[in-house]
């Protein structure tokens, strides 16, 4: 376990900003207390300054997990979220998407969200922003890339993807035994 | 009287002579037990309290001590001796008494950088015979060393290879190559004595070697520069010279539970510098507004004639103003209402 280097902290930082955009600055500074990023086993976690602390006293070959999974870095040091961020992402989300009843569980099986399954999409979304996506009754389900800005999403055939899919939390079923 | 002289001085000598043997003869009630071997003599007599506490004690000590001498010297005598240039000499035996050592056990050798890849890989020493059949001069000769079996020093004719240079000297590349092996060999001799000694062990530097590649002449035009004596801060850098990749600086982490306040400064100072790299005017962002608006102008005045249809009795105007097609559309509106 340790901090990230300034470069690891910009990408993650990057990846963050297309989801939230300036609202991460709300993630570092928080007023109810200190929070901080760490590394361990090549994976993002975002923990207060008081588990962070406690879990100092495990190994490092025993330590499984600590605070929240972001992400993790691929070898060639690239960030990639994780579903377990999605409970701070969705909050600060700057772009969503809802889908459809009909579409929830295709998305939550991993799938694309179709344009036959879109709902609604916030307006003035660029095409390959990234999205965080709403089943209809406003419970955050995932995030995504948007394939096609709002505009063109207008004009589409049903069949065409609308949003490219990430990540969603039928991954604590489907992945449960790596989700860490 | 001279009788009486003569009775006197015998007796005076025999005196003497019971005074002398009294002193180099020493009763014990048990046998002292001797190791001769260690000059060691143990005396199993419990020492006299009583004697002790009455006498001056130094004087009791030092009479005991000196008849125990007495008793080892005696004992002494009784080996074998002889005279080795006006001394007398006695060969002690062996010594039975075991003593420990004064120094503690000298460290094993340090395994070799070999010795302890041929463990890791479990390579075992193979034992050859030293004697070796030389088949030139029909005799058994040492496999190694001055006059060993088959000498390749003393070839009088070498093969060119075929691939080699036909003009290189094959003798004296043969005794180049042997030499560089010694070389080389005291080199790792001296690295493993450096390395059992845990101390830092100078690099290598650059070996010469036959072809350099890339790698190796940027290594070597590195050393080179930094061969000065001010470590080459001084040296000019060619035009499109770069860094040697994997020297110096090694990559540092900041502590696990560090500076809280300074680590979400430094943080916020990263998202300042995003903010602030981030293009003013974004493209994409601008396109679409436009599309919006013109989709949103376009809507606007296909609904306006619709609503205006609706609303008001104008059609007359409405009809002026637009072509057949607008109409019909005006028209079906109609139709529905």
């Amino acid at each position: 376990m340790r901090p990230l280097t300034d470069e690891e902290t910009r990408t993650m930082f990057e990846k963050l900003s297309k989801y939230i955009g300036e609202n991460i600055k709300l993630l570092v500074d928080r007023p109810d207390g200190t929070y901080c990023f760490r590394l361990h086993n090549d994976r993002v976690y975002y923990v207060s300054e008081k588990i962070l602390k406690l879990a100092t006293n495990i190994a490092r070959e025993k330590l499984v997990s600590l605070g929240t999974c972001f992400g993790k870095f691929t070898k060639t040091q690239k960030f990639r979220l994780h579903i377990t961020a999605l409970d701070y992402l969705a909050p600060y989300a700057k772009y969503k998407v809802w889908v459809k009843p009909g579409a929830e569980q295709s998305f939550l099986y991993g799938n694309h969200v179709l344009k036959s399954g879109l709902g609604r999409i916030t307006e003035n979304t660029a095409q390959y922003q990234g999205v965080i996506v709403y089943s209809m009754a406003d419970v955050p389900l995932g995030f995504g890339v948007a394939a096609k800005s709002t505009q063109e999403c207008r004009r589409l055939d049903p069949m065409t993807i609308v949003v490219f899919h990430q990540a969603d939390v039928g991954e604590y079923i489907r992945h449960e035994d790596t989700l860490t | 009287m001279a009788a009486l002289m003569i009775e006197h001085v015998l007796a005076q000598a025999e005196k003497d002579e019971a005074e002398k043997l009294k002193l180099i003869s020493v009763d014990k009630e048990l046998e002292l037990q001797f190791d001769l071997g260690n000059l060691l003599a143990i005396d199993p007599n419990p020492a006299d309290v009583k004697a002790f506490r009455q006498q001056n004690r130094e004087v009791f000590l030092r009479s005991l001590a000196r008849d125990n001498t007495q008793l080892l010297i005696n004992q002494l005598w009784t080996l074998p001796t002889q005279r080795v240039e006006e001394a007398v000499v006695a060969t002690l035996p062996d010594p039975s008494t075991r003593l420990p050592r004064e120094k503690p056990i000298p460290k094993p050798r340090a395994p070799t950088r070999w010795e302890e890849f041929a463990k890791l890989k479990g390579i075992k020493k193979k034992k050859k015979t030293n004697l070796v059949w030389d088949e030139v001069s029909k005799e058994w000769r040492r496999r190694w060393g001055y006059k060993r079996a088959n000498d390749n020093t003393k070839d009088w004719l070498i093969e060119v290879p075929a691939t080699a240079d036909p003009n290189e000297d094959q003798f004296s590349k043969r005794v180049k190559a042997k030499k560089e092996r010694v070389a080389k060999n005291e080199l790792n001799r001296l690295r493993n004595l450096a390395r059992a000694d845990k101390g830092k062990i100078p690099g290598v530097g650059l070996t010469p070697t036959e072809q350099p590649s890339r790698d190796d002449l940027g290594k070597a035009m590195h050393v080179a520069k930094r061969s000065t004596a001010s470590a080459g801060r001084f040296q000019d850098k060619l035009p499109k010279e770069k860094e040697p990749k994997n020297m110096g600086k090694k990559r540092k982490f900041q502590p696990l539970l560090g500076d809280f306040g300074a680590e979400k400064n430094k943080q916020l100072e990263i998202l300042k510098v995003m903010d602030s790299k981030k293009p003013k005017l974004d493209v994409n962002k601008a396109v679409n507004r436009q599309m919006r608006e013109e989709d949103a102008e376009a809507s606007a005045k296909r609904k306006k004639p619709f609503k205006k249809g609706g609303r008001g009795k104008q059609g007359g105007k409405k009809g002026k103003g637009r072509g057949p097609v607008r109409g019909g559309k005006g028209q079906g509106g109609k139709r529905r209402k």
